[in-house]
């Protein structure tokens, strides 16, 4: 063994944001036998963006349960295995399925604690990703959060960045109530450093992703980092953007929205979902609600059109906001 | 059939048919919001079926569940309590006739979603395999949901897997207002168990030892770690899917011929009787006392306070 090798282990290693995602559910499977995996395509294939990779070979087909094409029945299957002592992580191979096992989620899953009196609890995620920019047209490429987001009882995750993925995974499983886990196809293959072993991101907390003071950003999931891009041309242009990554969707951690916006008087709400009755709606009538007298300029929102995905590699970006609609939109803002 | 066990049967169908009949007047006296579904006719499915069933057994019932309830051994008091919104109901008023649960007996709820419960059930019976128990789920359901894709989709991964399953199909005749051979192409729902690779048996539902026999085999079967199962077991609706529905799908002649025809109670006191199972007295004696146990569980729910109000979040999340 080398010397360098006998130091103190690194705190963190750099990994994909799917390798991520794998080592949080490698972890808790380990920890906690009650926590199973079921999905379509999820064991010898390792997942459709190998996100379970190597889980078979680690825990077995009775642990790794690969399943029939049945999404609803395969939701339904966690919600029963839930309320009877399991922790099972569902893969939903694209969010545009969940239509499918609606039911299930809406219905059961959110309601039955609240429904039984409290006599019943649902420790279930249902991990599924969504967004556009892969091609794959409109039944594969939506961004579906608000559907979700709407439901009390359902709680919904949106990690932008490997160490979060594998943080909020983490915290997801251990929590008791139905989680909402939704990544994006695009993030599967970006990088970061992630913390090695057991890592936790509560639940509803917020991240400021970068610091400034001349608007605030408030984003989730992909177009954090988009926001990021963005926020670097507008400092070169003397403003200096603040990126508030919710994270979670819900619970939703009003104080940091909240606080920056006082701090910087102007907001413009980011995300990739349709516009109409987006989960952007609800921040920025939020805000103006709860801070309208810190407001230097109206609560803005930039987001989807309202049209299904398209197709074509040029049209499929005019649908979805980016880094040049959000620099343009900033500065409109600030102007 | 010894004669506890057929005395047993007897009280759950009485204790059944009494609920409905009193939670009607209930209804009709205004104490009683909503709607709810009389599950008279099939007390015998729900009382053969969970004859075989443990506390940690686990059930998913319908929105016409009180009789599944009942005869999973849930306490009168806080079925009334929860019908009338009282705090000691069994979802604290939060619920009603169509979610009634009782996790500590295994009940995993009714449902107001027309086989919502039978994934569920799958779910609770891959618990059992995955933890290496011998519990065992059953999911009733009616003919109605025997059409929806949660079945299909359930009694497939069931079958691949070998959960402890039993899927009872309550055939009333009526899918809400549709008749049962309008709803199916075929005449008898238990060969569709073949297309899942598991036994599917046909009982007449009306006759509660006949269902208790063949749930016996298919519950045993199921906690031998041999599968799941469809039981298929027909009978009669008495009343119309709801309280007050006008059932104009139906002739005066059909409801009184066939409730009189078909009647659970009438049938398995003929039996008993016949074959010395029980006298009439004693049988008369079990329909007396179940009435005064109702009684007492009807005045403890009007006793008790209304429901306190919604806290949020943690009437819906358990933590947040």
């Amino acid at each position: 063994m080398q010397a360098t090798e006998t130091r103190a282990p690194a705190a963190t290693r750099e990994m994909f944001y799917n390798e991520a995602l794998g080592d949080a559910l490698r972890l808790e499977m380990e920890r906690d036998a009650r926590v199973i995996v079921m999905g379509e395509d999820i064991a010898e294939h390792g997942g459709a963006f190998q996100v379970t990779a190597g889980l078979l070979d680690a825990f077995g087909p009775t642990r790794v349960r690969q399943t029939p094409i049945s999404e609803l029945g395969i939701v339904g299957a966690a919600v029963g295995a839930a309320l009877t002592g399991l922790r099972p992580v569902v893969e939903l191979m694209y969010v545009d399925f969940a239509g499918l096992a609606m039911d299930q989620l809406v219905n059961q899953a959110a309601q039955n604690r609240f429904m039984f009196g409290g006599q019943a609890r649902v420790p279930m995620v249902m991990r599924t990703q969504g967004g556009s920019g892969r091609g794959n047209a409109a039944q594969h490429s939506k961004s579906l959060e608000a559907w979700f987001a709407h439901v009390a009882g359902l709680k919904v995750v949106m990690p932008a960045t490997p160490a979060d993925a594998k943080g909020l995974l983490t915290a997801a499983i251990r929590d008791d109530d139905p989680v909402i886990f939704l990544e994006h196809k695009l993030l599967y293959r970006t990088k970061g450093e992630v913390p090695v072993g057991e890592h936790l991101v509560p639940l509803g907390k917020a991240d400021v992703k970068k610091a400034g003071d001349a608007l605030t950003i408030v984003t989730w999931s992909r177009h954090v980092l988009l926001a990021l891009e963005a926020a670097k041309q507008l400092s070169a242009d003397g403003i200096e953007a603040e990126i508030v990554d919710l994270r979670s969707l819900v619970p939703l951690d009003k104080d940091a929205v909240l606080s920056s916006v006082r701090k910087t008087h102007r907001v413009l709400v980011l995300h990739e979902a349709v516009r109409r009755a987006g989960y952007g709606a609800e921040i920025a009538a939020m805000i103006a609600e709860d801070a309208f007298d810190d407001l230097d300029a109206p609560p803005r929102r930039l987001a989807g059109l309202e049209t299904p995905i398209p197709y074509a590699q040029h049209l499929e970006k005019t649908v979805v906001p980016q880094i040049e609609d959000i620099v343009k939109a900033a500065k409109e803002l600030v102007a | 059939m010894e004669k506890a066990i057929a005395l047993d049967l007897y009280r759950v169908m009485r204790r059944i048919r009494d609920f409905e009949e009193r939670s009607t007047v209930l209804f009709g006296e205004g104490k009683v919001w909503g709607t709810i579904h009389s599950y008279a006719g099939e007390e015998a499915i729900a009382a053969g079926v969970c004859a075989h069933l443990r506390d940690d057994d686990w059930i998913t019932s319908t929105h016409r569940g009180h009789g599944h309830c009942i005869a999973k051994r849930a306490d009168l008091g806080k079925m009334y309590a929860e019908l009338l919104g009282r705090e000691t109901g069994y979802c604290r008023g939060r619920g009603g006739s169509m979610h009634i649960a009782d996790t500590s007996k295994g009940n995993l709820g009714a449902n107001g979603i027309v086989g919502g419960g039978i994934p569920i059930a799958t779910g609770a019976a891959l618990t059992a395999k995955q933890l290496g128990t011998d519990q065992v789920a059953v999911s009733f359901f009616g003919d109605g949901a025997a059409n929806q894709g949660g079945f299909h989709e359930s009694a497939n991964l069931a079958a691949l897997w070998k959960l402890p399953v039993i899927y009872v199909c309550e055939v009333n005749q009526y899918a809400e207002s549709l008749p049962v051979e309008r709803g199916f192409p075929i005449k008898d729902i238990s060969t569709r168990a073949a297309g899942y690779g598991m036994p599917g048996v046909r009982v007449n539902g009306l006759d509660v030892r006949a269902v208790y026999e063949a749930a016996g085999e298919l519950v045993a079967r199921a906690r031998r770690g041999e599968g799941p199962s469809l039981l298929v077991a027909e009978a009669y609706r008495h009343e119309g899917h709801y309280y007050g529905d006008p059932r104009k799908y139906q002739t005066k002649d059909e409801i009184e011929g066939w409730k009189a025809k078909y009647d659970p109670l009438v049938e398995a006191r003929t039996w008993m009787v016949s074959d010395e199972l029980a006298t009439e007295a004693e049988l008369d004696a079990i329909d007396a006392e179940v009435a005064r146990e109702a009684k007492r569980a009807v005045a403890f729910a009007e006793a008790s306070p209304l429901a306190t109000p919604i806290t949020l979040p943690g009437d819906v999340y358990a933590s947040y």
